[in-house]
């Protein structure tokens, strides 16, 4: 793969779109201006916050809805839901790949029953697998039955299991009193416009009602019904989050019209995504050459957001197949085949003993993280910047930097440490082939970040990281990463006070958009 | 004449089997196949023939011009 030119595609025209989405942040009062913190990410990062004990209730070990639960918590999607009724420019129907992570992609699709025997075996698995979401990959609502039947199958063998759904709004009016029944606490509308004349750019057509409409009347009536839908399901109190595809010149400024429109209809959370566009995807938009954002300019457009709503930022826009936590993939642990020739035994008890030790460990996390806290808060300084963190759950600096498929990226100040984005990356090591370049899409990757924080890391990467002025971190091994960057930070301070090193902007970094070349 | 389904284009996704008001529709060896006996293109039901108009393929449901007219 060429990383230069795909970088030099990603990047250009990025300093004019960040001017474009400062100025509708001004023509936009609602959002983002209305001073005081506003909530960094989803629910609360320390634990209950500000958030009712009924919602609390239903988010704290759900790892979409909780940026914290998403370090202890795991997820399933089950692919029930094969048929679409409308037509994205993003989306490929024909494409499948085992080595592909996003939205609407599958290796293998279920009947219910399969799924519910699927969601069984990894539940006695993963005992920390709180969440059974379908998401497609084409729409459940357009398989109202294979989807409804699934979810009784699994409500009757796991009932601690909670239920969630992924639609694009079109039949959603008509199931809101079924998903009631059912008691799916969390649905996700993906919600890309709230004007038919951007949606046209987005929506080739829909099929509604025994018929196929196309442009500005396809998508007056899928934003319609979206809408309708979103304020019947905020009327029952079931909780909404709103998916946004971000579309660099298409829909990026009007994502702050948007946001407002589903705020004031009731929705809980507002994940704004990268589009993900590559011309091997086969996509309208991969094949016209359409880029997606950079890695700063969705930032951008997620703070300006972020305001009074509550913004998801570690979203890793799964696969409608996949098993385990966000950041990772172990769907190959349960195909069909070996899923069928399990023996599974479900054992509540015991997934009830192992959740309860991830909440002592989480209790001493966020404990540790508000005493490193205290120790800042002396501290005054306007420097705010990014760090990299290479983990495999649980909340703690664990993983290998070459080892790493992922990156947490954290956003650091006097105010403490909050998790504002991910980065994909290939395996630095993969058994010498190749390293080099490998090594220089990782520093792509993160190159917007002061420091990266590892578990361990090799000599010559550590030396050309330096090069690249990022500073590679071992000595907070196997700690927790709040605590450990807070604490990093305060000596990042003292070392800029007694001019030691000097602070210096970072540049842009790329958000991946071609496939993972290793199986998860 | 009745419409078919082009096996190599057809991505097997299932929402031409729920919309066709003639159960015409069935997979047969990973891909949907329709029954040209049962298929009246939708006349009398609907306005436009309802596979062609769910496909997420175009040129996928076609008129089969080697049968006779419904």
């Amino acid at each position: 793969m060429d990383v230069s030119a795909l970088d030099e595609a990603s990047l250009a025209g990025s300093a004019v779109n960040i001017g474009e989405i400062m100025q509708a942040i001004a023509e936009h009062k609602g959002c983002g201006t209305s001073g005081g913190s506003g909530k960094a990410s989803c629910g609360s990062q320390a634990g209950q916050g500000e958030l009712p004990t009924e919602i609390w209730e239903k988010v704290k070990n759900h790892p979409c809805y909780s940026e914290e639960a998403h370090h202890h918590y795991a997820r399933m999607h089950v692919a029930v839901a094969p048929a679409c009724n409308i037509q994205c420019n993003y989306c490929n129907r024909k494409y499948d790949c085992a080595n592909e992570s996003r939205p609407g992609v599958v290796s293998e699709k279920l009947t219910p029953e399969q799924a519910a025997k699927k969601v069984l075996a990894v539940a006695s698995t993963i005992p920390q697998m709180t969440v059974l979401g379908i998401a497609g990959p084409g729409d459940p609502l357009a398989n109202p039955k294979k989807t409804f039947m699934t979810f009784e199958l699994v409500a009757r063998a796991a009932p601690d299991i909670k239920l969630c759904l992924s639609t694009n709004g079109l039949m959603l009016p008509d199931h809101v009193d079924t998903i009631a029944r059912f008691k799916i606490d969390h649905v996700t509308i993906t919600i890309n416009m709230v004007d038919p004349a951007i949606g046209a750019k987005i929506y080739p057509w829909i099929f509604y009602n025994h018929k196929r409409y196309t442009g500005l009347e396809a998508a007056k009536i899928l934003n319609d019904r979206q809408l309708q839908g979103l304020e019947m399901l905020t009327e029952r109190g079931i909780l909404c989050k709103i998916n946004s595809v971000m579309i660099p010149g298409i829909n990026d400024q009007h994502l702050v019209e948007v946001n407002k429109a589903v705020k004031s209809r009731g929705a809980f959370l507002h994940n704004i995504m990268p589009l993900i566009s590559a011309p091997e995807h086969g996509t309208v938009f991969g094949l016209n050459g359409q880029r997606g954002p950079t890695a700063q300019e969705l930032k951008a457009l997620q703070d300006v957001c972020k305001g009074e709503m509550n913004m998801m930022r570690h979203c890793r826009q799964c696969r409608a197949d996949a098993v385990g936590l966000l950041g990772e993939d172990r769907s190959a642990e349960f195909t069909t085949e070996k899923v069928m020739a399990m023996d599974v035994k479900y054992d509540l008890e015991m997934r009830k003993a192992y959740q309860a030790k991830v909440e002592e460990e989480r209790v001493a996390k966020v404990a540790a993280e508000q005493e490193e806290l205290a120790e800042l808060a002396s501290e005054m300084s306007g420097i705010k910047l990014l760090v990299a963190v290479a983990t495999k759950g649980s909340g703690l600096i664990n993983e290998h930097f070459g080892h790493a498929k992922e990156f947490q990226v954290y956003e650091l100040s006097t105010t403490g440490a909050k998790l504002v984005g991910h980065r994909r990356v290939d395996h630095y090591c993969r058994g010498g082939y190749g390293e080099e370049e490998s090594l220089a899409t990782i520093i792509h990757a993160i190159n917007d970040c002061h420091a990266v924080f590892v578990a361990k890391i090799g000599g010559c990467p550590k030396s050309n990281l330096l090069k690249a002025g990022i500073e590679p971190v071992d000595q907070y091994a196997h700690e927790f990463i709040e605590k450990s960057a807070i604490a990093w930070f305060k000596s990042y301070l003292e070392r800029v006070q007694s001019g030691e090193i000097q602070y210096v902007d970072r540049s842009e970094a790329a958000i991946r958009q071609s496939a993972l070349i290793s199986a998860a | 004449m009745p419409f078919k389904i082009i096996a190599s284009q057809c991505t097997s996704c299932s929402a031409c089997e729920q919309e066709c008001p003639n159960v015409a529709i069935s997979e047969k060896g990973g891909t949907f196949v329709i029954d040209p006996k049962k298929c009246t293109e939708c006349i009398g039901h609907f306005e436009e023939p309802q596979c062609v108009a769910v496909c997420p393929v175009d040129n996928t449901c076609v008129i089969d011009t080697s049968l006779p007219r419904y």
